[in-house]
């Protein structure tokens, strides 16, 4: 039987559990393995106008300090455009830059070296939030547009207009593995880069660029990441690079584990948005026309944020066919970290503002939200199932997962429950809500679209499997590895997993956007076939069969079709093989079809396909305090024909999560001079086990394999994170529960304080209402 | 106290004699696992907050006998775990996998596995201890599963009934402390008497008093600890003590002993060690650890002083008794004098004569329910006569002022007024007024002013059924 589509255990699993598995920092260091440890800027904005390093030279311990002068190469790490020195020249343009690393002979000697630096700054003003940016007129790029119908006369034929914005915040990616590297020099004028890196070809260019080498004499590889979520996707590099140039500088190895607070001050996020919107709808709900404005916080470089940006502007329609829309993207400059990608990639981003219009239109009407959702999601054919951007949805499965999801939540008999729980309740209310996921799969520029692997044969018959995706816990090695037992037919005890390296499989795209297995799965299905090609006319003249196209590969044995009972051995077909001098290594490759796009007109086939979900949340919220407790979740999406149950299962719940906590906890919070102060687990607030609900019910739809992909299987890693919207939106409802208004706003995140705040304005409103009622002369 | 030379020093890791040689003993446990090879154990966070670091110690459960521990080993000074045994997640397998392990592997309980090492040493101390639950791996994060696989990985592993060698090993196993003195660099004292503490603090005025390290572990790698006086193993402050009138509990007593011991005897504090910390916190932190620090987002001290706990303090001058109220003198001040210890708490069990009735419940409201630092604690005792009025009120509050704090004038306002919801509408303007406090990350001062007012308003809804009062 195939491994494909069972519930096979992470392949790492018995190594994660007896502390066994390897990660970067984890390994054997070499000796003379030195330390690198930043300086940080004090000041949102500020002239440098000078550093002292040579305090720090006075500790014992401290062999070096890198500035800006040691670099060999380009002093920039920036992987769109070059605006991002990794050492600061003349000005620092965050809170927490690092200005300098102090190379030590251990972490603590390089860290009271990295006290004693000092610099002399001139602070500059700076731009801390979007509004601020907005009116600074501070921006990275010019503004990009989706349009779609003739947007005013729509507005002019609605019987509806309303207006509003939601501002939103990033979030940190809180990885449990905080960003490490090691540099790792010969003498000859080659770098072996260890990095917990999304992106090991982009590390290893980013490390050549700065050391002023051609590429090849960089390696980069990634043992495996202690998670990632986007946020080690460029965000690895600057620490690689800085470790890079302290091996240059050196000779020694080195190696860089940033701390916990380090890695929240420094590294990008995931990006805070301002929503801008006017929309137009009938009496009905059913939306007419949208004109939305996305400015998403870059930050202070421009790091991944025109893709980022791009995928918000392409699902700000979420599941609804929206038929006259203009979508205008902005991508503001302030001072403070910069943003990047983040499970989701803008798709959160852009998703959460078409939930809150939607909301908006039902609670102006007067309608259960989850009718008008209803009534909008894109259907039939024609315009009516094509997106803004032109894309046809070839195989819609909204109405499938909605009517699932409802069915299996009882969703209409608990809403009705919970209506006379909220009439008998006048302290704490309930709040149910569902939500639809319409997540677009593919990177979005096309030609990350690709993907190699690397399959050797070794001639006792066990097998290594490289592939240029990144294990961060998803699975990927895993569904990997069943897809290689598969198309070779053999075992998995015969496969070794090898770490990803860049010169095992050169010129790979990011581990991202959810595509590792859709994009890697097929190279290494295609790596297997060759090596099958080539065995199986062995296999045939073997078992003296002359046809080879008909050997079967299966269980370690080769036979044929018509005649299973003779059959030879795998190690024995490759044996022979090697004896008829015979390759037994095969480079697999693979690029995704059919995807186009023009971004002139901002029209194409961006996505291969989409991926789609629901969920149904209920939350209780008591009104003395703001707070909430998730009672029940239950999920229906779709992966396609699974490859792994266990492992999308994973990503589902998971992802689920993590959304939840950025819409309702997680809070970054910066004061006024731009300083973080949410940089711990102390102050940043993660989910426990406790917050997630007793009742979480996840189900697969069955019977979903799509067309064209590995195995039927589809992308699983970033469209669970928005079911969480459903929990935003239960909280929502149980707020609007506490009074009578027709708009409930609803901060994102919603904290307790902001809940309470919303409950306010809820109470509030009710009550001028009915004052101007009462005062209505009959 | 036996002076130990340094290269007596030690412990046992894994079954293993492990000597502690050229190694400061303040250096934590984590960085000692990791320097020496043991890399099995991870650092998340290096502040006690996300659990994987989790190591298992040998400890004594509150019956006494011998139990396993999970603790944060990045908070752990080395001076604190000389001569006691530590398991790590690289020990637990013997031969096959343990059964938390087993129950992980096959529900897909990791997914990055970074965090796992401390989930599995959660998992495996609260198997042996009859505890596997969620509350077992609250002090855990996890980012990538969600928790379910985990969840049910615990509620596969709780079914079974352990008996192996690490069950064995703990009914043979020694948890008392060993005393000893290292008078190397970087001293380190573990008496046995106080008298001995008392001493050794008159000899070393610069000493820090160290019991469990969860707030003071913090500080390990920020800054020298010249001499350090553990407290773990003072018998004197070990004790808690219970009578028909009071409690008294020493003030090293660690919080997970007290939450069993005293489980049922005041509801605002079994409720308020609830959401204290989590477990590997609770395992180690202290009453008197709590109350020492002053921190004005301490969560027992509201707890205490609704209940009019009082201390004891003792010093080489001899002792004296002062109201927890009286105690704190300003943002992490203490009226605690050079020398003097505090032995501890006192706290009185009855009703105020003439009461009939005792109202009491705690609140502690933050960004997360779970394992976070307070917006707001709020503690309430209120008793009442037979006619529902008001014989005495205590309205203790934490992360509203400088200090944990009462609100006096509302409690005296309360005094002789029927408890019924008029008398509370009056009272939660006064509380919304009644402290000054600040915006921070946590929250806006406004909210913690809402909150010391709604959160009384809230203690009457929950318990008028109790009480007999309409709404």
């Amino acid at each position: 039987m195939s491994l494909v589509g069972q519930r096979k255990s992470h392949e790492s699993a018995e190594a994660h559990v007896s502390g066994k598995a390897v990660y970067t920092d984890d390994q054997r260091m070499p000796s003379g393995m030195l330390s690198i440890y930043p300086v940080l800027s004090p000041h949102a904005r500020a002239r440098i106008l000078s550093i002292d390093t040579a305090p720090a030279l006075d500790v014992d311990g401290v062999v070096t300090v890198l500035t800006a002068a040691d670099v060999p190469g380009t002093n920039d790490t920036g992987v769109i455009r070059q605006d991002e020195p990794l050492f600061p020249t003349d000005e620092v343009s965050y809170w927490g830059q690092a200005i300098a690393w102090v190379v030590g002979e251990t972490e603590d000697a390089a860290r009271l070296g990295a006290a004693k630096v000092t610099a002399e700054y001139e602070p500059l003003e700076a731009v801390l939030t979007i509004k601020g940016a907005i009116a600074a007129n501070s921006y990275h790029n010019d503004p990009q547009f989706i349009r779609r119908g003739e947007v005013d006369q729509a507005f002019a034929g609605s019987a509806h207009i309303i207006e509003g914005e939601l501002e939103m915040n990033g979030q940190d990616h809180f990885y449990l593995e905080t960003q490490a590297s090691w540099v790792v020099p010969d003498m000859e004028g080659n770098y072996l880069v260890y990095s917990s890196t999304q992106h090991p070809s982009e590390t290893q260019t980013i490390v050549a660029r700065v050391l002023g080498v051609p590429t090849n004499r960089v390696v980069c590889t990634c043992l495996r990441m202690g998670g990632g979520f986007g946020g080690k996707e460029s965000q690895a590099n600057p620490m690689a690079a800085a470790a890079a140039v302290a091996a240059y500088k050196t000779g020694c190895p080195v190696r860089v584990k940033l701390e916990r607070h380090h890695d929240m001050i420094l590294t990008g996020k995931r990006h805070g948005f301002l929503g801008q919107y006017k929309v137009g709808f009938d009496s009905e709900g059913k939306i007419l026309a949208l004109d939305v404005a996305l400015y998403a916080e870059g930050g202070w470089s421009l790091d991944l944020s025109p893709p980022v940006l791009m995928r918000a502007m392409l699902h700000v329609d979420n599941a609804y066919y929206i038929p006259n829309m203009l979508v205008r993207g902005l991508i503001v400059k302030t001072n403070r970290v910069s943003n990047t990608a983040y499970r989701g990639f803008g798709g959160p981003q852009g998703m959460l503002v078409i939930e809150d219009v939607v909301d908006r239109v039902a609670r102006h009407l007067n309608l259960p939200p989850d009718l008008v959702r209803d009534r909008n999601f894109y259907h039939g054919e024609g315009d009516s199932n094509t997106t803004h951007y032109g894309q046809v949805l070839v195989d819609n499965r909204i109405a499938r997962v909605w009517e699932e999801a409802k069915e299996r939540a009882s969703y209409a008999e608990r809403d009705a429950a919970i209506a006379e729980f909220n009439q008998q309740n006048r302290y704490k209310k309930r709040g149910l809500a569902i939500t639809p996921v319409k997540f677009g799969i593919s990177f979005n520029k096309v030609q990350y679209n690709q993907a190699g692997a690397l399959v050797h044969l070794y001639t006792d018959g066990s097998i290594q499997l490289n592939h240029g995706g990144t294990e961060m816990g998803q699975g990927l090695h895993t569904k990997m590895q069943q897809v290689a037992t598969r198309a070779l037919g053999v075992t998995l005890d015969r496969i070794r997993m090898m770490p990803t390296s860049t010169d095992k499989v050169p010129n790979t795209s990011a581990t991202a956007a959810s595509s590792g297995a859709d994009l890697n799965g097929q190279a290494v299905k295609n790596a297997c076939e060759i090596l099958k090609s080539r065995l199986a006319p062995v296999a045939a003249k073997l078992l003296d069969f002359d046809a080879a196209e008909e050997m079967v590969f299966e269980n370690n044995e080769v036979y044929c079709r018509t005649y299973p009972t003779a059959r030879v051995s795998f190690d024995a077909v490759v044996q022979q093989a090697y004896g008829d001098r015979i390759s037994l290594s095969a480079t697999g490759f693979y690029r995704t079809p059919m995807i186009h796009w023009d971004p002139v007109t901002a029209t194409g086939r961006p996505f291969y396909y989409f991926a789609y979900g629901a969920a149904v949340s209920e939350v209780e919220v008591d009104g003395f305090t703001g707070t909430f407790k998730l009672r029940q979740v239950d999920i229906v999406h779709d992966v396609g024909e699974s490859l792994n149950p266990l492992v999308d299962q994973g990503q589902i719940e998971g992802g689920f999560v993590q959304g939840m906590g950025w819409l309702t906890m997680e809070e970054l919070v910066w004061d006024d001079q731009g300083r973080l102060r949410t940089f711990a687990p102390s102050t940043y607030k993660i989910p426990t086990i406790s917050e997630i609900p007793e009742q979480f019910h996840v189900h697969l739809i069955e019977r979903a394999s799509q067309d064209g992909t590995i195995f039927g299987s589809k992308a699983v890693g970033e469209p669970p994170f928005m079911l969480a919207m459903a929990v935003r939106e239960a909280i929502r409802a149980a707020v609007a529960a506490f009074g009578n208004a027709p708009v409930v706003e609803l901060a994102a995140p919603a904290t307790p304080e902001a809940t309470l705040r919303a409950i306010a304005a809820v109470q509030q409103a009710t009550v001028s209402a009915e004052a101007a009622l009462s005062s209505t002369p009959v | 106290m036996t002076q130990q030379l340094e290269t007596q020093l030690a412990l046992t890791i894994n079954g293993d004699r492990v000597r502690l040689q050229n190694i400061p003993l303040t250096t934590t446990l984590l960085d000692f696992l990791r320097l020496t090879g043991r890399v099995g154990t991870k650092e998340g966070c290096g502040d006690g907050d996300c659990g994987a670091c989790t190591v298992a110690i040998v400890g004594t459960s509150v019956d006494g006998k011998p139990n396993y521990q999970a603790v944060n080993s990045c908070l752990i000074p080395l001076g604190s775990v000389v001569g006691r045994e530590v398991i790590t997640v690289e020990g637990v397998a013997n031969g096959k996998l343990h059964p938390v392990q087993e129950a992980m592997v096959k529900l897909g309980g990791s997914q990055c596995g970074y965090c796992t090492p401390g989930f599995i040493m959660s998992m495996f101390a609260a198997y042996y201890d009859g505890k596997l639950d969620d509350v077992a791996v609250e002090g855990n994060l996890c980012r990538c599963t969600g928790y379910l696989p985990i969840r049910r990985a615990a509620q596969a592993a709780a079914a079974e009934t352990p008996c192996d060698h690490f069950s064995d090993r703990l009914t043979e196993a020694d948890a008392d402390l060993m005393p000893y003195r290292f008078t190397g660099e970087g001293q380190f004292y573990r008496p046995t008497q106080l008298q001995e503490v008392l001493e050794l603090l008159r000899d070393h005025p610069d000493a820090t008093l160290v019991a469990g390290a969860t707030d003071l572990g913090l500080e390990l790698q920020r800054r020298e600890f010249p001499v350090m006086i553990s407290l773990e193993a003072v018998a004197d402050l070990k004790t808690l003590v219970q009578t028909d009138e009071f409690v008294k509990i020493g003030a090293a007593v660690p919080l997970s002993h007290i939450e069993t011991q005293l489980h049922g005897v005041f509801p605002c504090m079994d409720e308020m060690i609830h959401w204290f910390a989590a477990r590997q916190v609770r395992n180690r932190a202290t009453l008197g650890g709590n109350i020492g620090t002053a921190s004005p987002i301490g969560d027992l001290p509201p707890v205490l002083l609704a209940l009019d706990a009082e201390l004891k303090l003792v010093s080489l001058e001899g002792e004296r008794v002062m109201s927890l109220s009286r105690f704190f003198k300003g943002y992490r001040q203490t009226d605690l004098q050079p020398g003097e210890v505090i032995q501890s708490v006192w706290i009185p069990k009855g009703m105020m004569p003439g009461a009939t009735q005792r109202l009491t419940q705690s609140y502690k409201i933050g960004k997360r329910g779970t394992d976070d630092i307070s917006i707001v604690a709020a503690a309430y005792v209120v008793d009442l006569d037979s006619d529902k009025r008001v014989v005495h009120a205590r309205l203790g509050y934490g992360g509203v002022a400088a200090t944990p704090i009462r609100a006096s004038v509302v409690e005296e306002f309360l005094i002789g007024q029927p408890w019924n919801a008029d008398t509370v509408q009056q009272a939660k303007p006064m509380l919304y007024n009644a402290f000054t406090p600040l915006t921070d990350l946590r929250g806006s001062a406004d909210y913690r002013k809402m909150l010391v007012a709604n959160l009384f308003e809230k203690f009457f809804v929950e318990f008028a059924a109790a009480a007999g009062v309409e709404l």
